[in-house]
């Protein structure tokens, strides 16, 4: 029963958005704009086929390795700055010019150092995508509570044991901020990074099927990446609620108080 | 009042090889932008094997900055802290803390029984033992029913009872507690006050207790040491002559329970007025800062 509710609190908006949308096409659909029917059938014929391993496939892998390096690197590289003040100082200016930069500028910069290859793309990926995990890394380190620095201390837990059982669990909250918005960053730029001198993908057949005046088909591709960013953000939502089971709980007790 | 024979101005020091926990001469200034604070001046006290002993002092008398020096968490600017004749410069593996912060000593992510093996496992204790000394160790503080609870599920007086069993269970020698009771409620207190009592007769632990609260000082040890004010020294070091059966009721309404804290609230008041123990005042005399 909960569960039947919850299902119909998830389709309740879509379904009334595609009625909507039924009805707008009615009366004869525009060219730019294609009937429900018309999408779903171009939708089938376009992607379920060979075009899911040319290009969702490998659109979806280059995504993967890209956000889970961002989320690694970002992660490791936060737990050293954020550790050790006197690198704190030091870095912290620099990140931000770093992040101030939009990366799609770095693409061509990276199509010369790495090639035009799928190293390039993850690269577009990660050097987007790590800034969140990064700084929020950091800052959850640095955030740390003294008492329970002291109390590791006093019981001889160091190095990578305290990074083990204090530092990353009690960094995980902002951790997970920070790579619930390197997910949506990692899917933006694996699309960009496929429109440059690109023969696969995504994004480069999105592009494709636009300058061809393949409506339907474009809309379809959209449509993709629509769902590619629901499934991603489900599959994070579980993830989260099992890591962050005691924050959650720890939160609804201190609201409670 | 007082017998004489109770109470010595400056902390007691036993013959050396004797003491488990010696204080000499801790001194403890910060440096800060504003300029040095002296918290800690001139500190020398022994706590001999298996004592149970109080230390109470006027709030800002540098209660915190003595513990943590002494648990090797703090550097001593001059003087010594020695366990078992050996210098404490770092968190020894004999002692264990019990901080006032329960709620942020405790680590939120883990369940009870998982914060109480943490200090274990990370000292590499084998499995079979570690499971032996946590649930021991949570018996003797009545949480045997909860190991699987999240300390925030429990409330404050439980949580604190799960640090001490995080203590307990480490095997500790000398157990040193900073104000461990200053943040629960006066019932709970009392059923702490005697919890600690009951683990430190049933396991000989040496235990150094940090309070402000008077009554509690001489409920629960068998020395109380009184510290001055800030910049602190020992204002006195008296021998707590109750029966050693201590019983909340019966204990506090003994004619001689009033008379010993009579007798520390007025030391506590007259080093809140800035007096300072004859020695201490010489030496502050000749050796003007």
């Amino acid at each position: 029963m909960k569960l039947l509710k919850s299902i119909s609190f998830i389709l309740a908006l879509p379904v009334l958005l595609i009625l909507w949308w039924v009805a707008a096409t009615l009366g004869g659909a525009s060219f730019f704009v294609p009937t429900p029917a018309d999408l779903g059938k171009t939708f089938i014929e376009t992607w379920v086929g060979e075009r899911m391993f040319t290009d969702v496939l490998p659109s979806v892998q280059r995504l993967v390795l890209g956000v889970l390096g961002a989320i690694v690197l970002g992660v490791l590289l936060g737990l050293l700055v954020g550790m050790n003040r006197t690198a704190r100082a030091i870095t912290e200016p620099v990140f931000e010019f770093f992040r101030a930069l939009p990366p799609p500028v770095l693409i061509p910069v990276l199509m010369l150092l790495v090639g035009i290859n799928d190293g390039m793309k993850i690269a577009v990926i990660i050097s987007g995508a790590i800034w969140p995990v990064l700084l929020n890394t950091i800052e959850g380190v640095r955030a740390i509570d003294p008492v329970q620095n002291e109390t590791s201390r006093s019981y001889g837990i160091s190095g990578l044991a305290r990074i083990r059982y204090q530092v990353l669990p009690s960094a995980t909250p902002t951790i997970m901020a920070g790579i619930r918005q390197c997910l949506s960053i990692g899917l933006i730029l694996m699309v960009i990074s496929e429109m440059f001198a690109s023969s696969s993908g995504l994004g480069f057949a999105i592009v494709q099927f636009q300058r061809s005046f393949a409506v339907p088909e474009m809309w379809s591709g959209i449509v993709v990446l629509g769902l590619i960013g629901v499934i991603m953000s489900f599959i994070f939502q579980w993830i989260e609620r099992r890591v962050l089971r005691w924050y959650n709980g720890l939160k609804e007790v201190e609201n409670a108080v | 009042m007082l017998s004489s024979q109770n109470g010595t101005a400056g902390g007691r020091t036993l013959p050396e090889g004797e003491a488990l926990l010696s204080v000499r001469g801790l001194k403890k200034v910060y440096h800060t932008d504003g300029g040095d604070i002296e918290a800690v001046r001139d500190l020398t006290f022994d706590l001999g094997h298996g004592e149970l002993v109080c230390l109470v002092g006027p709030s800002g008398s540098g209660k915190t900055t003595l513990l943590k020096c002494i648990a090797g968490l703090l550097g001593a600017t001059s003087g010594e802290v020695l366990l078992d004749g050996q210098k404490v410069t770092g968190p020894p593996k004999k002692m264990a803390v019990v901080f006032q912060e329960y709620g942020r000593s405790l680590f939120p992510w883990l369940r009870v029984a998982d914060n109480v093996e943490l200090p274990l496992k990370n000292a590499g204790v084998p499995k079979a033992e570690r499971k032996k000394l946590v649930d021991d160790a949570l018996e003797a503080v009545g949480l045997s029913h909860v190991p699987k609870s999240y300390p925030w599920q429990l409330s404050g007086g439980m949580q604190q009872r799960v640090a001490i069993a995080r203590a307990v269970a480490y095997q500790p020698e000398v157990l040193l507690m900073d104000e461990p009771f200053a943040a629960v409620d006066a019932q709970t207190r009392a059923d702490l006050e005697d919890l600690i009592r009951n683990v430190w007769k049933k396991l000989g632990v040496t235990v150094l207790f940090v309070t402000h609260d008077i009554d509690e000082s001489i409920y629960l040890g068998q020395r109380v040491i009184i510290l001055s004010s800030s910049p602190t020294v020992v204002q006195e070091d008296i021998l707590i002559d109750l029966p050693a059966e201590r019983d909340q009721l019966e204990t506090r309404s003994l004619p001689r329970f009033t008379e010993l804290r009579h007798h520390v609230y007025a030391e506590i008041q007259k080093a809140k007025q800035g007096h300072r123990p004859e020695e201490a005042k010489t030496k502050f005399l000749t050796n003007p800062k």
